[in-house]
């Protein structure tokens, strides 16, 4: 594992829900003491059902979303910052560093511009490049590595199919030369036979420009394919990371294996059904108390519901947010 | 299978007036779905299937164009045939809709009226379609919700739409389309938006009810996983054509059509890790741009010059039950 690229040590995200005149206002934790370190160079997936806070994740990295509480660095052997404290003038250097790429490729574009403006935005408005020659020079480069030809780069985005415009997304969030990117379900939006493509562009772009993704989704068979090392979400604690081979061969939490089995198989013979959730994700704004997961574990335990489970180091350099997984493991 | 179906499609071409002329949706589609048989309708988007569901209600909008040899029967048992197409006032249309056919949609937010309860829409419908006393019907409705898996249904009958998550509105939606007791039921993309454990939930309980109610299913997705477990026969479709049909074991172990084995090498496949994902090389073509011959053509690694972008493939038995459209089977025993 290489050194961190991006720390977290219990960060939280917490929104305000109304005021109250007594007492404290209660709060949405939409990310709940997160401790995770994202390895230099990684392609790490962030899996997780809707409402896990695995988008918000993301963006408090990106400083999109407010940090509440907890540690958030950044550290990529030129710079160091402390994304909870960082000043403005750092801020402006690290948006040139960390980029999104977004999910849905027809809203992210805007349909009044040209795709050579669309990529060459970003350069103009961080004052990356000083000249229009300068400004194509660095267009053309990005949209070739991305796939895209000069003539495409004339047009405007609803000339092209859903798979061409993400190419245009990742060559707009590539463009000012950063070295962390989140791509947040950039393929969810996509049909299965060009979600290869993109998969594979991201890939050897990661391998060509030196990149650490963090790639967020909610299907675990496209993690499986792409990913270095996989961390799962629920309800906004992180319930087990693991390196990716390790995750799928032997998921170590409740949750892992239930979330594995649910994916509906090719294979018509293997409904998975031995291993099927009940009842849905609680509310984030009342989640259960001491492990989240409990309302549905299928091995629940008395411990589960006062104790918090904490992030723990499990054994082949995993780790494990639950008191039982060792005795809970099948076989 | 034995039975006689439950409804026949052939031949069926749908085309839509536009502003840019006569745009082919569906060409020449053919099938049947039996009683209790769960057909699976699997396909890109663009591919039409959505369309084909509604074309079984007549759902499609206003600028539609059926072709004058599309044939739609229905065959109710102990009920005389009825030609889906030939119905034009609407109110004959409420025999289909609702009636012999039920369709749950994609996104049960949208489809439920957000301000009025679950329980007095599941009421309406129940009415429209039967003599039924409005207290029968709320108990047969809260019957239905029991059954679907809401806890607590006399309660949930008077909540709306928005107090219900994601899943249960799914359930709701399920509960209402099945108090008619239909014939058929069009599910289109019915777990396309919700989380992997919900939807698992939904798929056992569809299973559940077709064995109970007896009654068919359009089953219609792009994710061939749900088809693997929910459906007995499968169709293909690609740019408004059914590219192969046939049992579900059979075409995702051996599928014959260049485009479903391109599908099943482009989804990543958790029991092969190692397998690297293959892209379907190009684009889908503009429904403006539709390609002549086999509409899959422009993206076949295995086309032939001269022969697929100019003539269109008849459907070609690979083993019984199991038919692809595609050149490249017929290719031995072509005699040019």
């Amino acid at each position: 594992m290489n050194a961190p690229l991006v720390s977290l040590n219990e960060l939280s995200v917490h929104y305000p829900l109304g005021r109250r005149l007594i007492g404290a206002a209660p709060v949405l934790k939409a990310i709940d003491q997160v401790s995770l370190d994202i390895p230099k160079g990684s392609f790490f997936g962030l899996v997780g059902e809707s409402g896990s806070g695995k988008t918000t994740l993301g963006r408090a990295i990106l400083r999109a979303a407010p940090i509440s509480g907890g540690h958030a660095t950044y550290c990529d052997g030129e710079v160091d910052y402390d994304l909870g404290t960082i000043g403005k003038e750092q801020m402006r250097d690290y948006r040139k560093r960390a980029q999104l790429i977004f999910q849905d490729p027809y809203a992210a574009l805007s349909p009044r511009m040209t795709v050579r403006d669309i990529i060459a935005e970003p350069l103009e408005v961080m004052g990356i490049t000083k000249t229009r020659e300068e400004t194509d020079a660095r267009v053309r480069e990005i949209a070739a590595k991305c796939r895209l030809n000069l003539e495409h780069l004339r047009r405007f985005p609803h000339a092209f199919s859903g798979g061409q415009r993400q190419r245009i997304s990742i060559a707009r969030a590539l463009v000012c030369g950063p070295k962390f990117v989140i791509a947040d379900e950039s393929v969810a939006a996509l049909d299965v036979s060009i979600q290869a493509d993109i998969l594979n562009l991201l890939k050897s772009l990661q391998r060509e420009l030196h990149l650490t993704f963090l790639f967020i989704s909610h299907d675990l068979s496209v993690v499986a394919h792409v990913c270095d090392y996989v961390a799962v979400m629920y309800l906004g604690s992180i319930v087990e990371v693991a390196p990716t081979r390790e995750l799928f061969a032997t998921p170590r939490h409740p949750y892992t294996r239930a979330l594995l089995s649910a994916i509906p198989s090719l294979d018509p013979d293997d409904t998975g059904q031995a291993q099927r959730l009940e009842g849905e994700v609680p509310s984030p704004a009342s989640p259960p108390s001491g492990c989240r997961f409990h309302t549905r574990c299928p091995v629940v335990h008395d411990r589960c519901r006062r104790d918090i489970p904490h992030l723990q180091e499990a054994d082949e350099g995993t780790s494990v947010a639950c008191h039982f997984w060792r005795e809970t493991l099948p076989g | 299978m034995t039975a006689a179906p439950l409804i026949t499609v052939r031949d069926m071409t749908v085309r839509f007036r536009t502003d840019e002329g006569l745009i082919t949706a569906v060409e020449n589609v053919d099938f049947e779905i039996a009683p209790g048989e769960v057909l699976g309708l699997v396909g890109e988007s663009g591919s039409g299937k959505s369309v084909t569901a509604k074309a079984l209600m007549q759902l499609n909008a206003k600028n539609t164009v059926y072709d004058p040899e599309s044939h739609i029967m229905l065959q109710v048992p102990d009920q005389p045939p009825l030609d889906v197409l030939s119905l034009k006032r609407e109110r004959d249309m409420i025999l289909v809709r609702g009636g012999a056919i039920s369709m749950i949609f994609q996104e049960p937010m949208a489809s439920f009226a957000p301000a009025i309860t679950i329980g007095d829409q599941m009421v309406e419908q129940l009415r429209l379609h039967s003599d039924m006393s409005r207290k029968r019907a709320r108990e047969i409705s809260i019957e239905m919700l029991d059954r679907v898996g809401i806890s607590d249904a006399a309660k949930r009958f008077a909540q709306y739409a928005f107090e219900f998550s994601g899943g249960m509105r799914q359930r709701a939606m399920i509960a209402m389309a099945l108090s008619t007791k239909p014939k058929l039921l069009i599910a289109d993309e019915p777990t396309t938006a919700l989380d992997v454990t919900i939807q698992a939930q939904v798929i056992d309980l569809m299973k559940d009810l077709v064995a109970e109610f007896g009654m068919g299913i359009l089953f219609i997705t792009h994710d061939l996983g749900v088809i693997a477990q929910t459906a007995d026969r499968v169709a293909v479709m690609y740019l408004g054509r059914i590219v192969e049909t046939g049992p579900v074991r059979e075409v995702i172990k051996n599928p014959a059509h260049p485009y479903t084995q391109g599908l099943l090498h482009a989804l990543p496949r958790l029991d092969d890790l190692d397998a690297p994902l293959v892209p379907v090389a190009g684009d889908i073509p503009s429904p403006l741009e539709r390609p002549p011959g086999c509409v899959f053509h422009t993206r076949c690694d295995r086309a032939i010059a001269g022969m697929c972008d100019t003539r269109t493939p008849e459907a070609t038995t690979v083993v019984e039950g199991h038919e692809a459209r595609c050149f490249d089977l017929t290719k031995g025993q072509e005699v040019a």
